[in-house]
């Protein structure tokens, strides 16, 4: 029986055709798969689910009936809980405390305390989890703990689908094995898993069907969890169009005889990646890929030194790098953080400001500072980037994505830098605005600069860098050129681990 | 996903940072001159009277060096509630007979180094021993006041007649035209914090820190060692007041500076500092301390009773504050 049926999902942002004519259809009791890559649409398809976002054109229909979805609570009224990856649960309060958490058993305004926790417990055991104590703190659980408590939050609202966004990035392998535990338990009981996940061995164990979708449209209904090949599924989810020309690399031997900046040998940070080796010579574009919590980011962070390493080496320029930000500016790094507005800016700042930020000394003489000096050479930067609007006294948190990664990257063009690193330089930039980024990463690289893109969109840096490393679970599986290299393979070798296990 | 409109909107010239201040400031300066009419119609022949301006500007002094260093330390995100307590210990220790017989720059010097000291010691444990700024410098105002009472035995210690021409600052034959020489340190330490802010290296990381710290620490400055030395220079500004508060006194003792963390935070947020830190002006702090002092002079002038007067004040924050609001809930829109 069809639980819940989505047809013609449409939704739209500013730039960007989020989802396209989706389809989606869900039966009771069973657990459907949605694959995808990155940008894909997955995310704005669970939300438009959860009620988070209203869709443009389309219809959602539950047991056959349409029904409007304008928010999050028209959603759980409905049956639909939603598990974000971020699990919104109060640390500071019992378990049974969250379970009933908006909706307490209550008699006269006074919560019947007992009743809530002997329901929680209740509903604890029909999860199989008896020995966590209703209680206990939330804070003090695991990451799996806390999503048991998730689901019999979710059960205490008497959910018929449950949707799981990739619900094993926060667990250890026996953890998931147990939470399929719990999945099979739900389903046997009619009630239906949306399960989101990267892991195509996941998929094939616990899923009936699966879903993907590619460039925000259905690519593939209902196909066979279990039956379907690899090969079939990771086609389905490559080939996303070009959208954005790239602009054209120099020859695969430009860079042979350009001298090394960055050389990384047997980096190692605990928990996070482990033996990474690499170099990136003058000029160079080098790539990372790999799945969120391959550890590419981290590897950035550690090369930046604002993460410690536990082993390996670092030199620049030949020399040995020292631990730390400030070396690692003073040498002549740079880095665009992932989360742009919490890591790198100041949003109620000028351009200007954002910009000379590492380079305040400069504008100095014995601590005075000249206004002048300083805005007239962000300026002449902000300017050879196109920076838009030209004026930047203006205030930065009012500009575009685009514009406001334009200013972070003016800001070590402004210091000077060697080595730029840049940690999912798009994201949050819309359409149009990328190309333009893509043409000033390059010509950055042209000048001399040697470059690290992490990004989670494949297409990126395949078509940007000159060489690609492949991380997967903190290891690096492959390096090669950008140029032997196409998004097929590089998806095989992300997930292959999982296939073959 | 609202940069297309972000896009659109019409293009600003001039820096909204800097004009949303302006207003702000102007405001106070409309409350100010508020006070003065109000000043002028209810006691006109003393409200107008340089004796009172003088008083006024007297009794802001002290306080608004305090202010000037917590101006720093609120902006750069931090918050300072030892100030009181610092000032206490300062002005005690400095007049301890031990002290006093060094003579007039032992005192002085004794007072700076101790309030140096304490904001040391504050800024080493929030900065590298990752205490919370509340906690750290509560601790600081706890146990400075607690040396405080120990060193001087819960007794005040008067100047001795051997410096007694330090105490002579304090009056009016030491005044430079017409203006007493504590107003004179006052405006000094003002426009020395207003360039530092505003026109150093140092001033603009303030702001960077306090505005957002992992964008600052990533950016490269040593969010550390900056941290500290705000704390270093707030204590450096109660050294300095401890000196002006034995001068006006002529004496030490261990209830000095009482709930002065208080009312130098009041001044500076009234002034439009946000408590969050990354925002806030020198001038606006100052203009806040001024405010304060009119009230007070104010209410004593109409013999209200000091209940009224706090009651006022507390209106004042409230009012400060909610103005403040609208703009960070503007800044955090994005």
């Amino acid at each position: 029986m069809t639980l819940v049926e989505m047809t013609g999902i449409g939704k739209e942002f500013p730039g960007v055709r989020a989802l396209d004519d989706v389809e989606l259809s869900v039966e009771a009791g069973e657990v459907h798969c949605l694959l995808g890559q990155n940008g894909a649409g997955k995310s704005t398809l669970i939300k438009v689910l959860a009620g988070a976002h209203r869709p443009d054109t389309g219809e959602i229909r539950i047991d056959g009936t349409p029904v409007p979805l304008p928010n999050p609570t028209a959603a759980i009224r409905h049956g639909i809980a939603t598990l974000y990856q971020e699990l919104d649960l109060v640390d500071g309060l019992s378990v049974a405390e969250n379970i009933f958490l908006g909706h307490e058993q209550a008699r006269g305004g006074f919560v019947r305390r007992a009743t809530m926790r002997a329901e929680a417990r209740k509903l604890l055991e029909r999860l199989g989890h008896r020995e966590i104590r209703v209680e206990r703190e939330v804070g003090t659980l695991s990451a799996a703990g806390k999503q048991i408590v998730s689901l019999a939050r979710a059960l205490s609202l008497d959910a018929r689908l449950i949707v799981l966004d990739e619900p094993s990035a926060v667990l250890a392998a026996d953890e998931v094995a147990n939470l399929f535990r719990v999945i099979r338990g739900l389903t046997a009981r009619g009630v239906a898993v949306l399960y989101i996940s990267h892991r195509l061995a996941e998929i094939r164990e616990i899923g009936d069907r699966v879903s993907v979708l590619k460039d925000g449209r259905t690519v593939a209904a209902g196909l066979p969890a279990r039956t379907t090949p690899t090969g079939d599924l990771v086609a389905r989810m490559t080939g996303r169009r070009i959208e954005f020309p790239f602009p054209p690399r120099p020859a695969p031997d430009a860079h042979d005889g350009k001298q090394e900046i960055l050389g990384v040998t047997g980096l190692t940070c605990d928990g996070a990646f482990e033996d990474v080796t690499f170099s990136v010579r003058e000029g160079e574009i080098l790539g990372l890929a790999g799945l969120v919590g391959s550890g590419r980011s981290e590897v950035l962070e550690t090369v930046y030194g604002a993460r410690k390493a536990t082993a390996g080496e670092i030199r620049l320029a030949g020399k040995p790098l020292k631990t730390g930000v400030g070396p690692a500016v003073r040498g002549g790094l740079g880095l665009a953080p992932e989360e742009r507005k919490s890591q790198a800016l100041l949003l109620h700042e000028s351009v200007a400001r954002n910009v000379s930020l590492p380079s305040l000394r400069r504008y100095a003489r014995f601590g005075w500072f000249s206004a002048k000096a300083e805005t007239d050479a962000v300026r002449t930067h902000t300017e050879a980037l196109d920076l838009r609007p030209a004026d930047v006294r203006r205030v930065v948190g009012k500009l575009s994505g685009g514009n406001q990664q334009k200013a972070v990257v003016a800001r070590w063009l402004l210091k000077g830098c060697r080595v730029l690193l840049l940690d999912e330089p798009t994201r949050g930039v819309d359409v149009g605005a990328r190309a333009e980024l893509y043409r000033v990463i390059r010509e950055l690289a042209d000048s001399g600069v040697a470059i690290l893109l992490v990004s989670s969109e494949l297409p990126e840096v395949l078509g940007l860098a000159d060489r690609v490393l492949v991380l997967r679970e903190g290891h690096v599986v492959t390096e090669a050129d950008a140029r032997e290299l196409d998004e097929r393979r590089v998806l095989d070798l992300i997930l292959e681990e999982h296939v073959h296990d | 996903m609202t940069e297309q409109a972000a896009e659109q909107a019409p293009a600003r010239a001039v820096s909204e940072r800097r004009r949303i201040s302006e207003i702000r400031n102007l405001g106070l300066v409309g409350v100010l001159v508020l006070l003065v009419v109000i000043g002028a119609l209810t006691e006109p022949g003393q409200f107008l009277s340089t004796g009172t301006l003088v008083l006024l500007l007297t009794q802001a002094s002290v306080i608004g060096v305090i202010t000037v260093g917590m101006t720093f330390v609120i902006i750069g995100g931090g918050i300072d509630l030892s100030v009181g307590a610092v000032v206490a210990l300062a002005t005690v220790w400095a007049t301890t007979k031990a002290t006093q017989s060094f003579g007039i720059g032992g005192i002085v010097f004794c007072a700076v180094a101790v309030g140096v000291g304490a904001g040391l010691v504050t800024g080493l444990l929030i900065a590298y021993g990752r205490l919370v700024a509340f906690i750290a410098t509560l601790a600081m105002l706890a146990s400075a006041r607690g040396l405080a009472i120990q060193l001087s035995q819960g007794r005040t210690q008067t100047v001795s007649t051997k410096n007694q021409a330090l105490v002579d600052l304090g009056y009016q034959d030491s005044y430079v035209l017409g203006i007493p020489p504590l107003v004179l340190i006052f405006a000094a330490v003002a426009v020395l914090g207003w360039i530092v802010l505003n026109r150093t290296t140092f001033g603009r990381r303030t702001y960077a820190i306090g505005g957002n710290l992992e964008a600052a620490r990533l950016a490269g400055i040593n969010v550390r060692l900056h941290t500290c030395l705000l704390y270093v220079l707030s204590g450096l500004c109660c050294g300095i007041a401890s000196v002006m508060l034995i001068i006006l006194t002529s004496s030490g003792t261990s209830g000095n500076g009482n709930l002065y963390e208080l009312d130098a935070i009041a001044a500076v947020i009234i002034g439009g500092t946000l408590l969050s830190g990354g925002r806030g002006t020198l001038v606006g702090s100052v203009l806040g301390v001024l405010v304060f002092t009119t009230i007070s002079v104010l209410f004593t002038l109409n013999n209200l009773p000091t209940a009224v007067q706090q009651l006022a004040k507390g209106v004042l924050i409230v009012l400060a504050v909610l103005i403040q609001r609208r703009y960070s809930t503007e800044r955090n829109s994005r």
